[in-house]
């Protein structure tokens, strides 16, 4: 394949591209594994999305753009520059964990500096607050683009349906990302709808609606540039469906050989998009073996340094249980 | 000053704020080119045009769920269910959302919105199941969120702003009943009435009488009627429901040591529960009767007929007959 399947992008970016989406890989490996040791109660991955995530996010802005993602988008808050420890401190839910200081479960970001919006566990909620953060941008006469995200499962809320609805009237610049992995826990795509995509959907919101291959991460990464660039155009926003396998439970709670034949979840193994990325780097002359196995290295050492430092980080106290009910507490 | 209905009282305190400040918007079913079903935003849409005043989708979870995104990226939305029997839909955004939002990222985002509802009934309202519903104690029950439910025009302009002004999630409960049968002088200019405080109405030594929205006015002429039967009772209007203000209510009971907490939502876990509650564990020692409730009974709703109607709701007669009797115990 020649340079004109990079889309644009530089050596640097891709080698950034495929190092983000490992990262997102082994801090998701790490917490996994950190589970199974006893070490921490819940984990809920990323894994076999990454790739889509990195793909998508790259076409975002960091410092501008506004995310609010689901659970699962590990990789969309490491582009949006959450670092690994802020992670790992918030997987031990930790004290100094940005997304809620040992509050909330684990993978529910939150990031105010770095334009990440905090997210609930009931789902789809935050594709109202995108429609409503991309009015308040309009109003603002900024020019911001919102991202947020929900699995296929999720689409079968009527608040998401709400939220599309919104933002085709009022053209709002927000990316509406469907990560389809198939599987709502344990439900299949089949029972959630009788259609095979969830952006066919788009239509009757007057949205632009496409869905990519998850595994094509340059090709993910394009569909995205045209809806943020469209969305930047004042033109409105788009429903991009990516296609992902779940390459594990749907977290450590979870156990697929519960529903999936081991026929199927073998397949699955295929479809691991960082192996996918790996090889097209390799095949467009971009690295070669040995500098991935470098950058797998230096991952490693990241993600066992930032495991270290947030392990031994303070935990919340007792009384961090009261404190910010309010932001304009009364006395009375 | 000039006398205002209670309804006029919530168009301009709306209008005042929205002129003060450019981020506030308003935005519901209705509110703009119609003014609303109660006219509370009539002119509204002319005077800052249709960004502003905002005509939605009828979705009532996307009122409440954009207005949250608005107030994450600095509007100040005030946000109104046509009907606070219609919130429901919305309730989800409410309730794991706007309350949770500033304390789940401790404190890293806050959601400065106002979820204005007409709720209630009683006769002459005929709404029926489905709009005269009083919903305070299922917001009420959520931590984060703020509620109020005025019974005066002035409180109605004064907690408006305050709730417009205010950084958290305030849910503003107007009644219906109220909108066009309560007058009462208000100045023309800016005032506050802060969120929070009680206000004792009217004392008197021998009984207090708790309530808010309609049943305070209720409360009122039945302190008028037991008072020229030699009971003179004090009446506590407990505007804001969350916080509640504990102090208040508690010295009132210990005051006469007997009390009655009046209100029209259903009797079992209403509001006013919370208020006994309080009352029994904090002022037990001063109490000379049971604490008593007296409030709508148990069924799904204010019925559409007349004689329905009459029978659901709290009167100045049930709850003066209420009083007379602990007032006897």
């Amino acid at each position: 394949m020649a340079d004109d399947r990079r889309m644009g992008l530089t050596k640097e970016d891709l080698k950034e591209m495929y190092r983000l989406m490992l990262l997102a890989r082994r801090l998701d490996e790490r917490q996994w594994q950190l589970n199974r040791m006893g070490q921490a109660p819940f984990a809920i991955g990323c894994r076999g999305h990454e790739g889509a995530q990195i793909g998508i996010s790259w076409a975002l802005k960091p410092g501008r753009d506004i995310v609010l993602p689901y659970y699962r988008d590990l990789g969309v808050v490491l582009r949006m520059g959450m670092t690994p420890k802020e992670v790992m401190l918030d997987f031990f839910a930790k004290a100094e964990g940005p997304s809620s200081g040992g509050r909330q479960m684990p993978s529910h970001y939150s990031h105010p500096q770095k334009g990440i919006v905090t997210q609930s566990s009931t789902v789809a909620t935050q594709t109202l607050h995108a429609a409503g953060m991309a009015y308040a941008a309009q109003q603002l006469k900024e020019d911001r683009v919102f991202y947020t995200s929900i699995g296929e499962g999720s689409a079968s809320q009527g608040e998401f349906h709400e939220a599309l609805n919104w933002a085709g009237v009022y053209k709002l610049p927000v990316l509406f990302v469907v990560q389809n992995n198939q599987y709502a826990i344990s439900v299949p795509a089949s029972k959630q709808m009788a259609v095979d995509r969830v952006s066919v959907r788009a239509a009757g919101f007057g949205l632009a609606g496409v869905t990519v291959d998850g595994l094509k991460i340059l090709d993910v990464y394009e569909a995205a540039k045209e809806a943020v660039e469209r969305a930047r155009r004042g033109e409105g926003a788009t429903l991009l469906e990516v296609m992902v396998p779940r390459l594990t439970g749907h977290s450590t709670d979870d156990d697929p050989r519960t529903y999936m034949t081991q026929e199927e979840m073998e397949a699955l193994k295929h479809r691991d998009p960082v192996g996918h990325f790996a090889s097209f780097l390799k095949e467009q002359g971009v690295v070669g073996d040995d500098e991935l196995a470098a950058i797998d290295q230096e991952v490693r050492k990241e993600v066992d340094q930032a495991t270290d430092e947030a392990q031994k980080a303070a935990d919340p106290r007792p009384e961090d249980l009261y404190t910010r009910l309010y932001a304009t507490p009364i006395e009375l | 000053m000039a006398e205002k209905f209670y309804v006029d009282a919530v168009r301009e305190a709306m209008a005042e704020e929205m002129a003060r400040d450019e981020r506030v918007v308003l935005l519901g079913e209705d509110v703009g080119k119609r003014g609303g079903v109660f006219r509370a935003s009539v002119d509204l849409l002319d005077q800052f045009g249709e960004r502003r005043v905002i005509d939605t989708p009828l979705a009532e979870a996307s009122i409440a769920g954009v207005a949250i995104g608005m107030a994450l990226h600095g509007l100040r939305p005030i946000a109104e269910m046509q009907f606070a029997d219609f919130s429901f839909p919305g309730f989800n955004q409410v309730q794991s959302e706007a309350g949770r939002i500033h304390y789940r990222s401790n404190g890293g985002w806050k959601v400065p919105m106002v979820l204005r509802m007409p709720y209630g009934g009683g006769p002459g309202v005929h709404g029926a199941l489905y709009h005269s519903q009083s919903v305070e104690a299922f917001y009420a029950h959520i931590p984060g969120l703020k509620v109020v439910a005025p019974a005066f025009p002035y409180d109605v302009k004064g907690l408006l702003k305050a709730a417009i002004r205010d950084d958290d999630p305030v849910v503003f409960l107007e009644h219906k009943k109220c909108y066009r049968a309560i007058k009462q002088e208000i100045p023309d200019g800016d005032y506050l009435v802060p969120i929070g405080p009680a206000e004792v109405r009217r004392e008197g030594r021998h009984i207090t009488l708790y309530a808010y929205g309609n049943m305070l006015h209720e409360s009122l002429k039945a302190a008028e009627e037991l008072s020229r039967q030699g009971i003179e009772a004090t009446v506590v209007d407990v505007r804001t429901l969350k916080p509640l203000d504990k102090k208040t209510i508690v010295e009132a009971a210990k005051a006469t040591g007997r009390v009655l907490v009046v209100y029209e939502d259903n009797l079992t876990y209403g509001a006013g529960a919370e208020i006994a509650a309080i009352i029994a564990d904090e002022a037990f020692m001063h109490l000379d009767a049971p604490v008593r409730r007296l409030a709508g009974p148990d069924v799904p709703g204010i019925g559409y007929a007349s004689v329905l109607e009459k029978e659901f709701t709290p009167d100045a007669a049930k709850i003066a007959a209420a009083a007379r009797e602990l007032a006897e115990f």
